[in-house]
């Protein structure tokens, strides 16, 4: 339609439409000056108990631990002992490894599908370790640190992956969609932001029979667009829900900018202040700053304070997935340039500055652990890798549509075997 | 679990029963259920303290208390996401959503999560919620509150839907879907909520008082999920419907003079195939009514049933009776109800060929 050129409002101006765009793309040189990185150990940790709003000026801060100087810094210093940070450490590390061999698993065809959380580690495993052991977790598709924290078997993991035999979800999700209810894991979905209700709907729940459990929920900042989280945060402002929300921001979502959440506006920890439950933005690259962070939500949630949100803020270092190439769309330099380090790198320089721990230690720590993932791989293989045909029975692709087969799921289970038969007469 | 069939109704006849409209039907289940299972928790807008705007949860706040009883914001999306993760934790929730036409903004929790979980979690973890949601036009609602959107639930797998068209059936029901571990959808005909409904519109409502479904057992039965009931039985056709149109078909036929089987199949998905297919070979003719628009209705769905399975004792084609395609009109919303007109033009057609 042609610009209204006269009539009523001629004379206006014209309005424009603002489209955001990521400062740097494939080639640019990056610069990330803008970001503001505060001294280590500066902001204020107020009490678990007080006032949501206490927390009103965390919400555009940024929450650190670990200084330059490798030490940690400030009230927010969680103060673990040598032995806890090693375990976070082994447990970052593992998962780095672990990652590794997947996705050249993937590349080498034994799956479809595979992704990492390289650079995002400390946001689940730290994480982890500061909350129990039992409380509910609903993780988005980058926590695969939170099962390895818990000590979920890799075989299970890697079965998962591959969806073969040994898959304890029959082969029927897309890999890395684990499900461990004894690790007070919740199922996956690969629908974005669908677990944030959920998981207030079972905090709820446990308010309600006065049980000690809380829950906690991750999503990416790309995912705080949906409706799902505004509702979820009602939920938990509502009901006052013992709940944590994760937002871990890692200025990607697949080839979408932070900027097309909402970024350039304001941080992602600040929607908190809108709902009035408490925020903290904190440096997701920071372990000490991620286990005191989710320590404070938790002791908050668990004496019927309320919910906290927290935004990590971090950087996504590879691909979305390995359907992905972010050569197309970002600047490989953005990696290298991020200012707040590698976490897995700052913890291990924490604990040797603490004199707790030497480079020999950390290759040795890096060496037995690739071979651990390479044995547990080895082990999963004999339950075979995906489209070889060492998949579940035909029969399991009807069973848990409902609790019992109805009639009509029986005449088409019927018809895949009947199909089957048809097509390899041999088996 | 104990449950009452048409074939087994003789204990419940013995049991003392109490002249109820389908709202008092649908309370005395939910009372009961509150009662008996402390898992149970009711929630949704508007149904708390001041018991819902159709009044079927009246009284259930003050006898259960505000943490098994409450009122939500008001988020569709919200209230089915939570009791997805109420249901993860072990309790057995049912929501209500106010309105069916409301449901929309909860579809993704629906779909893709409650109807899902048992499913990818291999069985770790279940949605265990029974969401109640009245449905159905012929209350000047226009075309937000008169929608009949069955069709999208019966499309998806691993979600039961159920709509009951009596207050006898409305209770046993309610309870059988709340006792069941998989998500159910429950649409409630708002039509019918007062009395049964005719068809004509300008003729006064019957209450539901003297009407023999209306009589309903006092404390616990359940009506298992997937059995149709044998409405009236007949040889000239087969009446399949459910809701409202059970009684609006009932009263054409007995106006016409129709000896015709009508089938009330109460769940839509599981089906009672074996119910249709005697029926229909019995009949040699079958008549599928329901309210909601006609493209891909759930009506589409048991015309090709009936085709499939019993072809060669068909007489005629199916014949649908359905709404328009169109969304349902306030000022003309009598023009779209499939009603009386509708169905007899139908009937004429069937028995005619």
């Amino acid at each position: 339609m042609a610009r209204q050129s006269e009539g009523v409002g001629y004379n206006r101006p014209r309005l424009a439409l603002h489209v955001p765009e990521p400062k740097y793309r494939p080639g640019d040189q990056v610069d990330f000056s803008h970001i503001a990185v505060p001294e280590a150990g500066a902001q204020p940790r107020p009490d678990e108990t007080g006032p949501a709003s206490e927390t009103s000026p965390l919400c555009t801060d940024l929450v650190r631990v670990l200084g330059e100087d490798h030490q940690a810094h400030g009230p927010w210093d969680p103060r673990l002992a040598p032995e806890q940070l090693r375990a976070m450490l082994r447990d970052m590390a593992l998962t780095r490894a672990f990652d590794e061999r997947m996705y050249r698993g993937q590349r080498q065809g034994k799956t479809s599908f595979y992704m990492k959380c390289t650079g995002e580690e400390a946001t689940s495993i730290a994480a982890a370790h500061a909350l129990a052991s039992d409380d509910m977790v609903f993780p988005s598709y980058r926590q695969q640190g939170i099962l390895i924290s818990r000590g979920y078997p890799l075989v299970e993991m890697i079965n998962q992956i591959y969806s073969n035999r040994g898959d304890k979800l029959k082969g029927r999700q897309l890999p890395i969609m684990y499900s461990s209810r004894a690790h007070s894991f919740f199922t996956i979905s690969g629908n974005l932001a669908t677990q944030v209700p959920q998981a207030v709907g079972w905090a709820m729940a446990s308010a309600i029979r006065h049980d000690s459990r809380i829950a906690a929920t991750w999503l990416g900042e790309g995912s705080t667009a949906e409706g799902d989280f505004h509702s979820g945060m009602t939920f938990a402002a509502v009901y006052n829900a013992p709940v944590i929300f994760n937002v871990v921001n890692n200025q990607w979502a697949i080839s979408s900018f932070s900027g097309f959440a909402g970024s350039e506006r304001t941080s992602f920890a600040a929607r908190a202040i809108g709902y009035g439950i408490a925020g903290l933005r904190i440096d997701g690259n920071d372990p000490l700053a991620v286990y005191a962070a989710t320590r404070w939500a938790a002791d908050r949630a668990r004496s019927n304070n309320g919910p906290t949100l927290i935004e990590h803020f971090t950087y996504r270092a590879e691909g979305h997935s390995t359907s992905d190439d972010p050569s197309q769309y970002r600047s490989a330099q953005e990696r290298e340039e991020w200012p707040l380090g590698d976490p897995i790198n700052r913890l291990k320089q924490h604990l040797i500055a603490l004199g707790e721990w030497s480079e020999e230690q950390h290759t040795d720590m890096d060496l037995a652990l690739a071979e651990q993932v390479k044995a547990a791989t080895k082990e999963a293989e004999k339950n075979g890798i995906l489209g070889h045909g060492m998949h579940h029975p035909f029969h399991t692709m009807f069973e848990d549509v409902f609790e019992e087969l109805p009639w009509h799921l029986e005449e088409q289970a019927d018809q895949a075997i009947r199909e089957r038969q048809i097509k390899w007469p041999q088996s | 679990m104990a449950s009452v069939v048409d074939s087994d109704a003789v204990s419940l006849a013995e049991a003392p029963t109490r002249s109820l409209n389908m709202i008092e039907a649908i309370n005395d289940a939910l009372d009961i259920m509150l009662e008996r299972d402390p898992d149970v928790i009711v929630m949704g807008e508007d149904v708390g303290y001041f018991g819902g705007v159709f009044r079927c949860t009246a009284g259930l706040q003050e006898k259960y208390g505000k943490t098994r009883v409450f009122d939500t914001p008001i988020s569709e999306c919200g209230i089915i996401g939570v009791a997805v993760g109420m249901g993860a934790y072990g309790l057995r929730p049912v929501p209500e959503i106010q309105f069916a036409d409301y449901i929309y903004p909860g579809l993704d929790q629906l779909i893709s999560e409650a109807a899902r979980l048992r499913y990818r979690s291999a069985g770790e973890f279940i949605a265990p919620m029974t969401v109640r949601s009245p449905f159905g036009g012929g209350i000047f609602g226009g075309q937000t509150h008169s929608q009949s959107p069955e069709a999208i639930f019966t499309h998806v797998s691993g979600l039961k839907t159920v709509v009951p068209s009596t207050p006898h059936d409305a209770k046993g029901l309610l309870i059988a879907a709340i006792e069941d571990n998989d998500p159910v959808i429950f649409f409630e005909p708002k039509r019918i909520y007062n009395g049964p409904f005719d068809g004509y519109y300008d003729h006064p409502t019957k209450p539901w008082k003297d009407h023999p479904d209306a009589k309903v057992p006092e404390g616990y039965y359940s009506i298992p999920l997937g059995k149709a009931r044998m409405v009236r039985e007949g040889q000239a056709l087969t009446v399949l419907a459910y809701g409202t149109m059970v009684h609006v078909a009932e009263a054409v036929c007995r106006e016409k003079g129709v000896d015709a089987e009508i089938l009330d199949l109460r769940t839509l998905v599981p089906l009672d195939i074996e119910a249709i297919e005697k029926s229909v070979e019995k009949t040699g003719r079958c008549m599928v009514v329901h309210e909601a628009t006609r493209t891909s209705g759930f009506g589409a769905e048991l015309a090709a049933l009936v085709q499939e399975r019993c072809f060669y004792h068909l007489e005629a084609p199916v014949e649908r009776v359905t709404g328009f395609d169109t969304p349902y009109p306030h000022s003309l919303e009598w023009a779209y109800f499939p009603g009386p007109v509708r169905i007899g033009e139908a009937l004429d057609k069937l028995l005619g060929a």
